[in-house]
């Protein structure tokens, strides 16, 4: 499956999900830059990476959540196109309406650099398949805006409709009802803080990222 | 025409700045501070013609997050 990776002036995880989507898919991911107007043609997953995206000015994902290829990515999630955000990248969904809510600043007022353990609260959604429902797995984090914030009412309202894919398994970032990633109405947007592309290989310390992406591939090409 | 964009954050969303700050006026011996919010002021310079629809459409579309913000526009 061919895949694209945005880039905005100060993304610093995209060459990490481009390794991570190329280790799985064998394919390398268009790299896509933010002032492009159209994402390509034929793929089949954007992936909206980590970082510090236009200095993370305004607020988090606030500006580039405004870019020119997000008009695109918007439209697309729109049609049913899977999109991936991690840790900048669930910023930039969240303001860029894709997914409900906000990231706000840490509870601690620190940045949070660390192995997490979650818990993956569905198994049925496209992006968590690789998983078992309950299962708890180990994350790294590395957010300053980590803290999810939603009403009250949207908080029910997304925990009923099963939409929670991750909930920290520790206290963390202050996050409402410890919620990780989130998935949109129609599933095909996930946002999520914590970063499964550093998880691939044994060598990252674990592999429990990579069925992320295998079991992605795996539903998305079924 | 001046713009003054005052972006608070809506009333019941946690604020863990103002907590800081309000912790350090504490520690600075200024004890009868009850509580501290804090927020942005954004001071735009628009054309003077520019009407309220335009002004309300830059803060709503991107100068504050009403998920979590409100905004509140002077005009000097």
């Amino acid at each position: 499956m061919k895949t694209a990776v945005i880039v905005f002036p100060g993304s610093n995880c995209d060459r990490d999900i481009a390794v991570a989507l190329e280790a799985v898919t064998g394919v390398k991911p268009r790299m896509v830059w933010h002032g492009d107007a159209d994402l390509p043609a034929d793929v089949g997953l954007v992936a909206v990476p980590g970082g510090f995206s236009y200095g993370d000015y305004l607020r988090s994902g606030a500006i580039a959540a405004r870019s020119p290829i997000m008009r695109a990515v918007v439209e697309q999630a729109g049609k049913g196109l899977p999109v991936l955000g991690i840790c900048n990248g669930f910023q930039v969904l969240t303001e860029a309406g894709l997914l409900p809510g906000a990231l706000m600043r840490n509870e601690g007022l620190n940045f949070v650099c660390r192995d997490v353990a979650l818990t993956v609260e569905t198994a049925s959604s496209r992006f968590t398949s690789g998983y078992s429902a309950g299962e708890r797995v180990s994350f790294p984090v590395a957010h300053h805006d980590g803290n999810y914030f939603a009403d009250t009412e949207t908080l029910d309202r997304l925990e009923g409709e099963g939409r929670v894919a991750f909930r920290y398994a520790e206290s963390v970032n202050g996050s409402a009802r410890n919620i990780a990633g989130l998935l949109n109405d129609k599933g095909n947007v996930l946002g999520m803080m914590p970063h499964p592309e550093r998880r691939i290989e044994a060598a990252h310390g674990g592999t429990d990222g990579r069925r992320l992406f295998e079991g992605l591939m795996e539903a998305v090409s079924a | 025409m001046k713009l003054k964009v005052f972006v608070t954050l809506k009333p019941g969303v946690l604020d863990p700045l103002g907590r800081a700050i309000h912790h350090a006026l504490g520690s600075l011996g200024f004890d009868g501070v009850q509580d501290v919010r804090q927020g942005k002021l954004i001071e735009l310079e628009v054309a003077d013609d520019t009407d309220d629809a335009t002004i309300d459409g830059m803060c709503r579309k991107l100068l504050a997050n009403t998920v979590i913000e409100n905004y509140r526009v002077e005009k000097a």
